[in-house]
Parts: C-alpha cells; structure tokens; sequence
C-alpha cells in the first residue's frame, strides 16, 4: 500500500532518502543492521553456508557426537561450535534453527499486523460502539502476559509450526490494533479525510489509501520490535516443550535439547544456539530503536 | 466508586466464564486423553471402567455441565494422572510460586530502584550508561536461557549454589516454606534472580525516567536552595515521589511474574504450580490445566482491580472509570 503511494508523486522519494540517511547516522543502528542482514542472508541460503545439512540423516557420523568446539571431525572438517549427542555440527543446526525461528517471528507478526491493522482502523474509523467493544477486548487480552496466552492456545492446539505462528499473532494483534487506532483517531479528524469523505469516496478506499499509509509509521516501529518478542517467545515455548516439534527445531528447541548435557558440564549445545538468539534479538531491538527515533515525527522537528 | 468495582467485577466474572469455556472446549477438542491415560494392554472392560470413571464417555456438553456445577461447588475435577483432586493438586503448589514470585519482585525492587535513581541522578556518566546497557540486556535476553546459563555458571562451574529443587523447607502457618531455612535459601536464589531480571529492568527505566522528571520540578530546586543534604533530598523528595509509578507498575507485574514463573520454575525445577501447569499440558491432564488457568485468571482478576482501587487511593488526579483514549 505504501509502495502504491510512493508510485504516485515521485517527490515522496526524498523523506524516504531523508530517513535513509538519518538511520544511517547512528554506528549502533548501522551495525545491527548488517548483523540483522548477514543473519536472514544466512538463514535464506542456509543449506550453502554451513558444512552440513543437520537434518540429512547420511551426513551424520554417531562417531562424531558430543565433540568440545573446535575439535577436528571424522568428516575432514573442524567443528569449530562442536557436535550435539548424533553427531550434528552445531553450527549448521544454528543456522538451520534461525531459519525456523525467523519464519515463525516474521510470519506469525506479518499475520498479526494484519489482523491488528484491520481491527484497528475499523474500530478507529467506525468509531461509538464498535471502537468501545473492540477496545475493551484489547485492554483485557493485554492484562494477561503473552506467555500466558500463548501457552493456553498451544495447549489447546497442540504442537506444529503453523500452531505456534497463529498462538503468536493472537498473542500480538491487540498490540497493533491499540497502536494504530491511537494514530487513526489523531489522523481521521484532518482535513484530507474530510475532503475524501467530501468527495463521497468509498469507505474502504478512505481507510486503505488516505488513513492507512499516514498511520504507519508508528506500526513499523511497534512490528520490527514484536520480531524480536515473537521470536523470543517462540523460543520459550519450544523451551517449555509445547513450541515447534522435535523434527523443525528451532534455536529454542537447540537450547532446550542441551539441557540435559548441561549439567554434566558440556555447555556448548545450549550456550552457542542462546547466543545466537541473543545477537539476532539485539540486533532487531538496536535497528527498531533507531527506526522509532527517526519516525518520530517529534524529533524531527 | 462503587459503580465502577461493581463494573469492574461483571466485566471480570465475564473473562473468567468465557476463559473457562474456551479452555474446556479447546482441551476437549485436541488430543484423546483415553489414549494417554489408560495403558496399551488393558483390555476392553478395563478401558469402559476407566472412562466410565473420568466421565469421559458422556456427551461433550454435559461434561462441561458437570464441570460448571463442580466449579461452582470449587471441585474443578480430579487430576487424570495424581488421582486426587486437581483444584487441591494446584492450591498446595501455589505456596512455592508465591515464594519465588515474591522475591523476584524483592530483588527487582531492591536492586532496581537504587541503580535507576543512580542512571537518572547522573545520566551522562559512565556508570548511568552501563545501567542503561545492562536493563536494555535484560530486556533482551530469553529468561530460559539466562536460567541455564545461571545454572551453568554458578552451579556447574562454580559448585556454590544448588542447580535445582527447593531445597530443605520450613513450616509456617501450616504451609512450607524454603525462605526459612538456609538450604532452602540457596536454592532459591538463583530462581528468584532469574525471574527478577526482566523486572528489574523495568524497574531500573521507570526509576530513570521518574528521577529524571522530578529532579527538575520547583520543589526539589526549592529543597536544594534550602540547603538539605543531598541524601536527604534524594532519598525523601525524590524517592517518595518516584515510588507512585513503580508500585502502580510492580502490583500489575506480578501477576505476569506469577504467569513467567512457569519458564524459571522449569528451568529450575522449582515445584511450584507453573511446572505443574507444563507438566499437565504435555501429559494432557485436562482438569488440572483448567484448575490451573481458572486459578491464574481469577488471581489476575483480583490483582487488577486492588492496583486500579490501590493507584486510585495513591494518586487522586486518576479518575476512576474514565474512559483512556
């Protein structure tokens, strides 16, 4: 929708720039962003990054299994992240794991923001009786914790990537839907959406073309946040055992399978997979920061 | 205000029967808790015994009759794997989350409101940007994984603090407790800090930017003009005056504390009733995930209200009831 706005009036593409650069003024934020980059580069292209593909049963050696970071394999090649109890490299079961806790964080906040957007501007637009109602099932699903929530769906609906990605966007809806009604309600009393509603345009064409595209930019701020608490939570809950299955693991899942070897002192199998669900959840929050300083209109000025 | 509690308690009782319903409906409709429960070998009678007994073999509505009326009665059924009462199972588990909740919450605080009055006092200096650092940290990093790690590190590596249990625990007012006896306090410590991270950044921004705001208004500067001792002024003007948001916002927390609890206590093995609500939903015992949900939700029900009656009291500018645009 806001590719369509930008098409129309080819002055549009300057702020664009303008903010390009601005972002590009904070070292922390740049860094984050390659990070972030490098990260979804090598979850994509997982099977040509790594050495092994971990769910490729021929690929594992037994021999090979529960080897210490850096221990040279039967294979020819060092395990420099070490090998889980078949054997797996542990580097290739990280990247193969970002892939799945990425798909289900970005799909599962993708589903929400639709969900929330609709919700949202409908109630903002509609106004009365269906805002109240809309609102007062936002404000009481946001006064229980996500975990919480999330935890009765999946035990409701059992385990599976697409389960854990509709627990996750019911989770989150209401946090879009309380954004951007808040920047709806603001937007819906200017002039240009009284102008449009002049012109007796269609309702729909209102809220998706003028309303929508001015609400945004508190949405991207609040969604590239949410990556990174659906992606930790997803971790969590395949933590708890009622996430992904045992055949789609995610970095949670690598964590969660090292927790049994950890006590006995070998610490690689949950120590590196945590990092790197650290790295990629610092490195969302660092670009989502800088991208509310640079949006927020009242900064600008 | 009684308008408003009585308000507050219909939309309430609203949540807690529609919760139930979905709850019940949902555990019912996924998985077969026949199949879980009763063994592989038992032949055909000993299987119609077994689901005669659980109920399991009436129509789907009038299951969840049974369980309203028991419900109303506080008998939320019996648990399909302990055998006794599941509501019970829940309540004697409820001591040990309480426990660790609270002093999750006592370690945010304690921690939290000094580093946070030091980040907002002195906000440029280095100490004030490593507080920053570390709260954004401990909004970042996973609960679960911080708890291993803990465990790692000071169990594992270091040998010097219990990696799991509850440790040796004391009687007090007929319930155990593990703060009362030295055992019991080693083996709590880790938990309670695991759980309190999240907390206490929170804690820590809230503390920054309130100490923030109210270094600059009139009456400090007045304070200051007067000539009271700095310690004086930071730990009476400003403190007291910081202490309205963290309090508003810790009551609300700990429900969420309680609710978060189910990741430490199954990192750690606390046996408090989070590690029984994951217990049962991996073993499917339906009455006891019901027990524990309604349990939750009526504690969240409460929580809310007494901190929106307590915020009220606090601070007389909030108006009950009035609509937040």
């Amino acid at each position: 929708m806001s590719v369509a706005a930008t098409k129309e009036s080819p002055a549009v593409e300057t702020p664009f720039l303008r903010l390009a650069r601005e972002f590009a003024r904070s070292r922390t934020a740049l860094a984050g962003l390659a990070v972030l980059v490098l990260i979804v580069l090598a979850a994509l292209f997982a099977r040509w990054v790594v050495p092994q593909d971990p769910y490729d049963l021929a690929q594992l050696d037994i021999l090979d299994s529960m080897m210490a970071p850096g221990t040279l394999g039967g294979g020819g090649w060092t395990y420099w992240l070490g090998t889980d109890d078949q054997g797996r490299d542990m580097l290739s079961a990280i990247v193969f794991g970002l892939r799945t806790s990425l798909l289900v964080g970005v799909v599962a906040t993708l589903i929400a923001l639709a969900v929330g957007v609709a919700v949202g501007l409908l109630a903002a637009y509609a106004g009365d009786r269906v805002d109240g109602l809309v609102m007062r099932l936002v404000d009481i699903q946001l006064s229980f914790p996500a975990i919480l929530i999330a935890l009765i769906l999946l035990a409701l609906l059992g385990k599976g990537v697409d389960k854990v990605i509709v627990a996750l966007a019911a989770v989150q809806w209401a946090y879009y839907a309380r954004t951007i009604r808040g920047s709806a309600l603001v937007e819906r009393r200017k002039e240009y959406i009284e102008a449009a509603q002049c012109l007796a345009l269609p309702h729909r064409r209102i809220m998706m073309r003028h309303l929508l595209p001015n609400c945004l930019p508190p949405l991207i701020v609040v969604a590239t946040v949410q990556v990174a608490h659906a992606i930790a939570l997803e971790a969590t809950l395949s933590f708890l055992g009622v996430g992904v299955p045992v055949t789609q693991p995610s970095l949670g899942m690598l964590i969660a399978s090292g927790y049994q070897y950890m006590l006995s002192g070998d610490y690689w199998i949950s120590l590196f997979p945590g990092l790197a669900l650290l790295v990629t959840i610092v490195a969302i929050n660092l670009v989502g920061d800088r991208l509310r300083d640079v949006l927020n209109p009242r900064l600008n000025h | 205000m009684l308008v408003f509690i009585l308000r507050r308690l219909a939309q309430s009782a609203v949540v807690v029967v529609a919760m139930s319903v979905l709850v019940f409906a949902g555990i019912f409709a996924i998985g077969n808790p026949i199949d879980v429960l009763i063994s592989p070998e038992a032949d055909e009678i000993e299987r119609a015994a077994a689901i005669a007994r659980l109920g399991l073999d009436r129509p789907m509505h009038e299951q969840f009759m049974r369980f309203v009326d028991g419900a109303l009665g506080g008998d939320l059924g019996t648990s399909f794997v302990h055998g006794v009462p599941a509501l019970g199972l829940v309540l004697q588990r409820f001591p040990a989350t309480l426990e660790l909740a609270l002093c999750a919450m006592l370690v945010a605080v304690v921690l939290g409101i000094p580093l946070g009055l030091w980040a907002g006092l002195k906000p440029d200096s280095m100490a004030g940007r490593v507080i920053m650092t570390g709260s954004i940290l401990g909004f970042s990093l996973p609960t679960f994984w911080v708890g291993m790690m803990l465990i790692m590190a000071f169990a594992v590596t270091l040998g010097w603090l219990p990696a799991g249990g509850r440790g040796e625990t004391a009687s007090l007012f007929g319930v155990q407790w593990s703060v009362l006896t030295a055992d019991g306090l080693a083996h709590l410590i880790l938990p309670a800090v695991n759980l309190a991270l999240f907390k206490l950044s929170l804690v820590i921004r809230l503390a920054r930017a309130g100490t923030r705001e109210v270094a600059l208004q009139d009456y400090v500067k007045f304070a200051r003009a007067k000539g009271l001792a700095p310690a004086r002024i930071v730990g009476v003007h400003i403190l007291k005056n910081i202490m309205i948001p963290v309090v508003t916002v810790l009551g609300l927390e700990l429900g969420s504390v309680i609710a978060f609890s189910v990741v430490t206590e199954s990192v750690f093995a606390w046996p408090g009733m989070g590690k029984l609500l994951i217990d049962s939903i991996l073993q499917l015992d339906r009455p006891v995930v019901i027990a524990y949900l309604l349990v939750t939700v009526l504690l969240f029900v409460v929580i809310n209200l007494i901190v929106d009656l307590v915020y009220s009291l606090l601070d007389p500018r909030i108006r009950l009831g009035g609509g937040r645009a």
